[in-house]
């Protein structure tokens, strides 16, 4: 047996995980023996609509979007088109695997994002991993260890009521000492099962390895240099090419004298239409040329700026829809011994992952190999098909691990553009964008008005709540206090080319898209409320929900931070907000300093209480909320990109400020491990707070309210 | 007498390297040229268009990819590499400027397989998500450390300010951090 038992000790140095490139034919050999469960996670594919966006399926088995194999060696290998951009799901979802079919965790390995290998995935995106895929692989892991007991049963000709598994083996409970191991039941075997009813999982109570804190598993690689992202692939021959980009949005390109470029040794440039590119075999030589090449322009010079875009965004707002609505705003007015009006404001936010959209691609054969940093690799697959007039499964998209995403890498123009050049010059070719290319391209997280009027009636209850968003989205717009009569309206929504009708450039999802948005205004709205209602911010809260996992986190806040009860301001600069996100229950508190002459804020300390329902990884899910707290302080402070007539003024980190060590507040979080809730959202939860809590933290340290989005020293002063 | 006879010969050589940068500028040409330096322990001699950047040559010739290009301008950091053993963004560095240098990147900071406190404890704390910064960040505390090997939490914070982290792990990078200064100190008793 000792034989069987070397998985145990592999080192977590010599775990294979992806970028791992298996030829088809290893692929096909791997399937060859062994027991294999396909499984369909349905539910992601009610998601496919979320966000406007519709994917179809080209080419995808109907029956099955991922399945897992446990080989001859006894190694468990799942296959899934989801993609691993730091939130850690390389981690999380071999936990899940590997508790249910009770093998250890460094025998499971993940192939994420090949589209060769791995069967149709709409794409990582809206915090649904973990949510929706985990637990359809849990019940994919419990068949395969359904079919290992009745294997077991016979090789160990034991009833199956005395089998025991564990650690990748199943046990004679009666005998102990008799035992056979996963790799031996299915030496020289195939099974193949299609995932039916779901069978009996193991309960939550007996969980070793999900629920417990993991290292990550990509840490090593990541630490020495060895992870792989699209821009490290090197190919013979290949090209980098730098694309001629307009200098405005909406400009269209008159003429381009490419002439002083192409004489350059080594250069090759390309005319076709309006794609303009000069490549090397050398990427600084490539922008050399680039340089070299006479463009000029015919420009639109849309009249709108980053001062003016709000007014043009009401002006333009098409038709909406009413999403909830209760009893009768009329009614709810008349009743109100107070009304709030008020409008709130965001403009637009770049995504900036450090690494920028880079894609490698290598055509031979008729036969598009692509390496690619996207979110998407199966809508990937389509554009590229497209875009050379190829059949969909002449294209292979391989994912290497992504220097961050946050739905910026949601869009795969750059892949698109790396195909057509590789087409072009008959050579595989890089595209990497510049820093600039990244901001000028980035699909930003639209610019939005919130206008919100609500009422209040004695002893602080919330009568009326009339709520309507321009252009933010419907995530996070729902309102979720005990409100007698409302409405909440929601306008100029949309992730596709309609979006470019209402503003100057392409507008995407961006963290918890729309949330960030609605929570800010809404918290917000709350809290001034609160204040006129000459009550504590976390007391009318309270006394204005039923909802018990709400109330449960803001107490769990609290309690940490340590909240004394005092109407605001205070002066003590403490701030509170709380939401729902992507299935979980957020409750942020903060406190701040605010420098009266300069207007600056310096946030000191964050707390926030989550219940995301079953916790998988904790370590993970405390990275998760850290790293939204942090990314957070961003929006709410700082980022925002200024434009005029089509012209990107933020182009680098110089002028576009992204949160920094100096920025960072000491950052406390309560994970609530609700196992009554199947694991809910995590990488976007904890970031839809953070624009109200402090709006809400300044407000109580120097009593002014700001409305708009970022709350850069400029607005602090003038607020005050 | 022969050291002064040698270091004359090394005033002479600088003139004339001097004479001829000079007229390479002068003449607005792309000099090219035989740069020697280390790389990660190992000798390299290349020839190469003094203003190339470093970052580029050792990611395109030099295959040493864990080097990152964040920004392009020296302010994310995702590029640093140790120059003599001091942080440099090598996105800003021209290779003319590395002659006889010793460089290492992230691939070289581990020695006979056994890596750096600074990776063991990146590692230990999680230090990271999306670990493109992280090569840059590694390099820029070891830089720091070398400077300050016993630093305050607010040390650490002003030490790395100017290396930027779009996944939020700042906390957990300067926990890192500390508990590899604890663990070097400790090293060197």
């Amino acid at each position: 047996m000792k034989k069987d038992d070397e998985s145990r000790d592999i080192d977590v140095q010599d775990i294979e995980i992806l970028p791992r490139f298996i030829t088809r034919r290893e692929f096909l050999k791997l399937t060859g023996a062994g027991i294999v469960i396909f499984f369909f996670h349905g539910r992601a594919v009610a998601q496919q609509n979320e966000g406007g966006r519709i994917y179809f399926r080209q080419q995808a088995p109907s029956d099955f979007n991922a399945f897992l194999r446990i080989g001859e060696d006894g190694k468990v290998t799942c296959f899934t088109g989801k993609i691993e951009m730091g939130q850690g799901i390389i981690t999380s979802l071999a936990q899940m695997l590997a508790e249910e079919l009770d093998v250890p965790l460094e025998s499971v390995q993940m192939v994420m994002g090949d589209t060769d290998l791995c069967p149709w995935d709409m794409g990582t995106f809206g915090s649904l991993s973990t949510r929706y895929f985990g637990p359809t692989l849990v019940a994919a892991a419990a068949e395969a260890r359904a079919v290992l007991m009745e294997l077991g049963a016979n090789a160990l000709n034991a009833p199956l009521s005395r089998l025991k598994s564990q650690n990748g083996f199943i046990f004679d409970n009666v005998h102990p000492d008799r035992k056979i191991s996963y790799a031996a039941l299915t030496r020289g075997k195939r099974i193949e099962r299609h995932l039916g009813n779901t069978p009996p999982l193991k309960p939550v109570s007996e969980y070793t390895i999900a629920g417990k804190p993991a290292l990550r598993r990509d840490a090593y690689i990541k630490v020495t240099g060895k992870a792989q992202y699209a821009g490290d692939i090197r190919l013979p021959a290949m090209l980098y090419a730098s694309v001629l980009r307009p200098p405005a949005h909406g400009a269209k390109l008159r003429h381009a004298d490419t002439s002083s470029a192409e004489t350059m040794q080594g250069v090759k440039i390309i005319k076709q239409g309006d794609l303009i590119a000069a490549l090397h075999e050398n990427p600084e030589q490539a922008q050399n040329a680039m340089k070299k090449i006479d463009a000029q322009f015919d420009i639109e010079n849309p009249k709108v700026d980053d001062k003016t875009i709000f007014q043009h965004l009401l002006d333009v707002a098409p038709q909406g829809q009413v999403l909830a609505s209760g009893g009768s705003i009329e009614k709810g007015r008349s009743l109100a011994t107070r009304t709030f009006e008020e409008t709130y404001l965001n403009g637009y936010v770049a995504h900036t992952p450090i690494e920028t959209h880079t894609a490698v691609v290598q055509i031979k054969g008729g036969r598009a190999t692509v390496w690619a940093s996207t979110q998407t690799p199966f809508p990937a697959q389509n554009e590229v098909a497209e875009a050379l007039g190829i059949p969909v499964e002449r294209v292979r998209i391989i994912t290497p691990f992504l220097g961050g995403g946050f739905g910026g890498k949601s869009r795969n123009q750059q892949v698109v553009e790396a195909a057509l050049l590789s087409k072009l010059t008959g050579r595989p070719v890089q595209v990497s964008w510049s820093r600039e290319e990244e901001f000028f391209n980035d699909s930003f997280r639209p610019a939005a008005v919130v206008k919100i009027s609500s009422g209040i009636q004695n002893r602080g209850r919330i009568v009326f709540w009339d709520y309507n968003v321009y252009f933010a989205g419907d995530r996070g717009a729902a309102q979720f206090y005990e409100i007698p009569h409302h409405r909440t309206y929601s306008t100029g929504f949309s992730y596709s080319g309609s979006s470019r009708r209402y503003h100057p450039f392409n507008t995407g999802p961006w963290r918890a898209p729309g949330a960030n948005t609605n929570v800010f205004a809404m918290e917000s709205q709350i809290d001034i409320m609160a204040a006129g209602a000459g009550m504590d911010p976390l007391e009318f809260r309270l006394s204005n929900l039923r909802d018990t996992r709400m109330k449960r986190v803001l107490n769990a806040a609290a309690s940490k931070f340590g909240w004394v009860p005092a109407r605001a301001p205070s002066g003590r600069g403490y701030g509170v907000a709380c939401a729902r996100d992507a299935g979980s229950y957020v409750a942020h508190m903060a406190e701040v300093e605010v420098d009266r002459s300069k207007g600056s804020v310096q946030v000191n300390r964050v707390v926030c209480a989550q219940d995301m329902g079953l916790v998988i990884n904790p370590e993970g899910a405390v990275q998760q909320i850290e790293g939204c707290v942090t990314m957070g302080l961003g929006y709410a402070l700082a980022e925002e990109i200024h434009f005029q007539e089509g012209k990107i003024f933020d182009l680098n980190f110089d002028t576009y400020k992204i949160p920094r060590f100096s920025w960072l507040p000491k950052i406390d979080t309560v994970l609530i491990d609700n196992k009554d809730f199947s694991p809910q959202g995590c990488g976007e939860p904890a970031i839809v707070c953070m624009g109200a809590v402090i709006a809400n933290a300044i407000y109580d340290a120097v009593g002014a309210r700001l409305r708009q989005l970022p709350m850069i020293p400029e607005r602090v002063r003038e607020a005050l | 007498m022969q050291q002064f006879f040698f270091s004359g010969i090394e005033n002479g050589i600088m003139f004339i390297l001097y004479l001829c940068r000079a007229t390479s500028i002068n003449k607005g040409m792309n000099m090219e040229g035989l740069i020697r330096f280390n790389v990660n322990g190992k000798a390299v001699s290349m020839t190469l268009e003094g203003e190339r950047k470093l970052l580029w040559v050792l990611r395109t010739e030099l295959g040493l990819t864990g080097v990152k290009y964040g920004c392009g301008k020296g302010i994310c950091g995702a590029c640093t590499v140790l120059i003599n053993k001091k942080a440099a963004r090598a996105c800003r560095v021209p290779v003319k400027n590395i002659k006889g240098k010793e460089i290492i990147t992230i691939e070289g900071l581990s020695e006979n397989g056994k890596l750096h406190p600074l990776q063991e404890a990146f590692m230990k704390h999680d230090a990271f998500q999306c670990g493109f910064c992280t090569p840059g960040m590694i390099l820029t505390a070891y830089s720091f450390l070398q400077q300050n090997p016993r630093p305050s939490y607010d040390e650490v914070i002003a030490g790395m300010d100017k290396n930027l982290c779009r996944c939020g792990s700042h906390t957990r990078i300067v926990q890192a951090i500390l508990t590899a200064a604890q663990e070097m100190a400790g090293a060197k008793v």
